[in-house]
């Protein structure tokens, strides 16, 4: 099969929740470099080897900007979705500029600050863990625990009330969700979304408080080494975002995958000391990750032995390159001591995940605060039944129904 | 064991610092990863290889010794 023969529609759906579409490991071996149709009916080229993924990640010329004539849009709606907006070209995305705005936000996701975190973390996860029991069993573990944390969490380094979450949970979706909303819709979010962050961030300026957007007006506008009001805006709705669905939904398939064999869940009672490399491994092998990362090649280059000519745009399958065999020793074994874990799952260089400390940090807090609260837990319906939400950007399940 | 980072190349992860927080720290002001301990003792360097490879911006070089 060569690569101008097939047309695979993208995403590639797959029947089980938390298994990989038959199509990874047939493109990995036969047809690395694929074309692909996007849910906008635009073309791209889809990569899966792990090799493929990581060098145009890593590539600091290639940056996530679908905002060339010749990009291909991703999502249905006419202005092609998140990736493509202006808001996406607010922030710089390459050299050294990237590199500032990276550093003053990086500051508020450090491993100390994170390892500082940790019980404010294992306590808001309790909180709700009890809250859970006490409406009984079944529970849905993703709407109880995984999602409500992260947010918590996010709406604290940001200052913003997490009360107001349901509204985040709304405009958050709309950003991420490349075909359930409207144009119509998706733009009214956005407006809505804007004006919200504008007026938190007036209201900070007037009574500044100890949080991450606080500090940034603090540092002053660009003349001062800090940035500008709308790339302030623009930083707290990424930020409020990417720590919704992201790790949100991760909980729910992390804990469903150490469920789904429940041999995984009982080797974690045995040793906790596992936490951490079991973490990394259901990252790696977490088959329902969204939709990868898109690359706009603004300069031509050579992928697999395949020339892709300038204008291309790339879609990098991190999930199907974390199961590469040429990269990972029995890549579709669950490995919880697997060492190093070099998967993909938060991107690779100057660009890979900027929240990715807090990600693990709360994966594994909240792994450890289940297994103390209750080691008893499991699945209260067969793996099979589990179901994937459609159409986000980040994939995740519907419910995770548990019971104790 | 000797070790080397390139500030200039990191971004600030802190892979290295939650895997091997003996050897790795990060700059309080930017999240830069700051070395410890440039040739860290033979209880350190499972963890200091596990750090250097999992770097996703592979600023950290292990210098092995024979």
């Amino acid at each position: 099969m060569s690569a101008d023969e097939q047309v695979l529609s993208y995403p590639i759906p797959s029947d089980a929740a938390l298994d990989p579409p038959a199509e990874w490991a047939e493109l990995r071996g036969t047809c690395p470099v694929a074309h692909v149709t996007l849910p906008s009916g635009d073309r791209a080229t889809l990569l899966t080897r792990y090799e493929d993924v990581k060098q145009v990640l890593a590539d600091p010329r290639f940056t996530r900007l679908l905002t060339a004539p010749d990009a291909a849009r991703l999502s249905d709606t006419e202005d092609g979705g998140l990736f493509s907006s202006d808001m996406a070209a607010i922030l710089p995305d390459s050299g050294e500029e990237h590199q500032h705005w990276r550093r003053l936000v990086g500051k508020w996701f450090t491993a100390k600050r994170m390892n500082a975190l940790r019980p404010v973390m294992a306590r808001i996860a309790e909180d709700l863990i009890d809250d859970m029991v006490e409406g009984g069993a079944p529970g849905d573990l993703k709407a109880s625990l995984g999602f409500p944390l992260p947010v918590y969490v996010i709406c604290d380094m940001l200052g913003v009330p997490a009360a107001d979450r349901d509204r985040f949970s709304y405009w958050s979706d709309t950003l991420l969700n490349l075909t359930r909303y409207t144009k119509d819709e998706v733009e009214a979010a956005q407006a809505a979304f804007f004006q919200y962050m504008s007026d938190h961030l007036a209201a900070k300026r007037a009574e500044p408080g100890e949080d991450l957007l606080s500090e940034l007006i603090a540092v002053g506008g660009p003349e001062d080494g800090g940035l500008n009001d709308l790339q302030i805006v623009v930083t707290g709705m990424g930020l409020l975002v990417a720590g919704h669905e992201t790790t949100a939904n991760m909980i729910g398939k992390m804990v469903s995958m150490l469920l789904a064999d429940r041999s995984r869940w009982e080797a974690l009672l045995a040793d906790p000391k596992l936490i951490r490399t079991t973490v990394e491994e259901s990252l790696r092998l977490d088959a329902n990750s969204g939709f990868g990362l898109p690359r706009y090649l603004k300069e031509e280059i050579e992928v697999s032995g395949e020339h892709l000519p300038k204008g291309t745009t790339v879609i990098c399958s991190m999930a199907a390159a974390n199961r590469d065999e040429s990269m990972f020793e029995a890549a579709e074994v669950f490995d919880a001591t697997r060492s190093p874990n070099q998967h993909l799952a938060f991107g690779a260089g100057a660009h890979s995940c900027l929240g990715q400390a807090l990600a693990r940090t709360e994966l594994q807090v909240v792994l450890e605060v289940l297994l103390r609260k209750l080691p008893s837990l499991e699945l209260a319906v067969p793996v099979a039944e589990l179901e994937r939400v459609e159409g986000l950007a980040v994939g995740g399940l519907r419910t995770v129904p548990v019971r104790w | 064991m000797k070790v080397m980072v390139d500030q200039d190349k990191c971004c600030g992860a802190g892979q290295c610092a939650l895997i091997a927080p003996e050897v790795f720290d990060q700059r309080d002001d930017d999240g830069v990863v700051i070395l410890l301990e440039a040739e860290p003792g033979a209880d350190q360097h499972v963890a200091v290889r596990e750090a250097a490879a999992v770097c996703p911006v592979g600023a950290i070089e292990v210098i092995e010794e024979a």
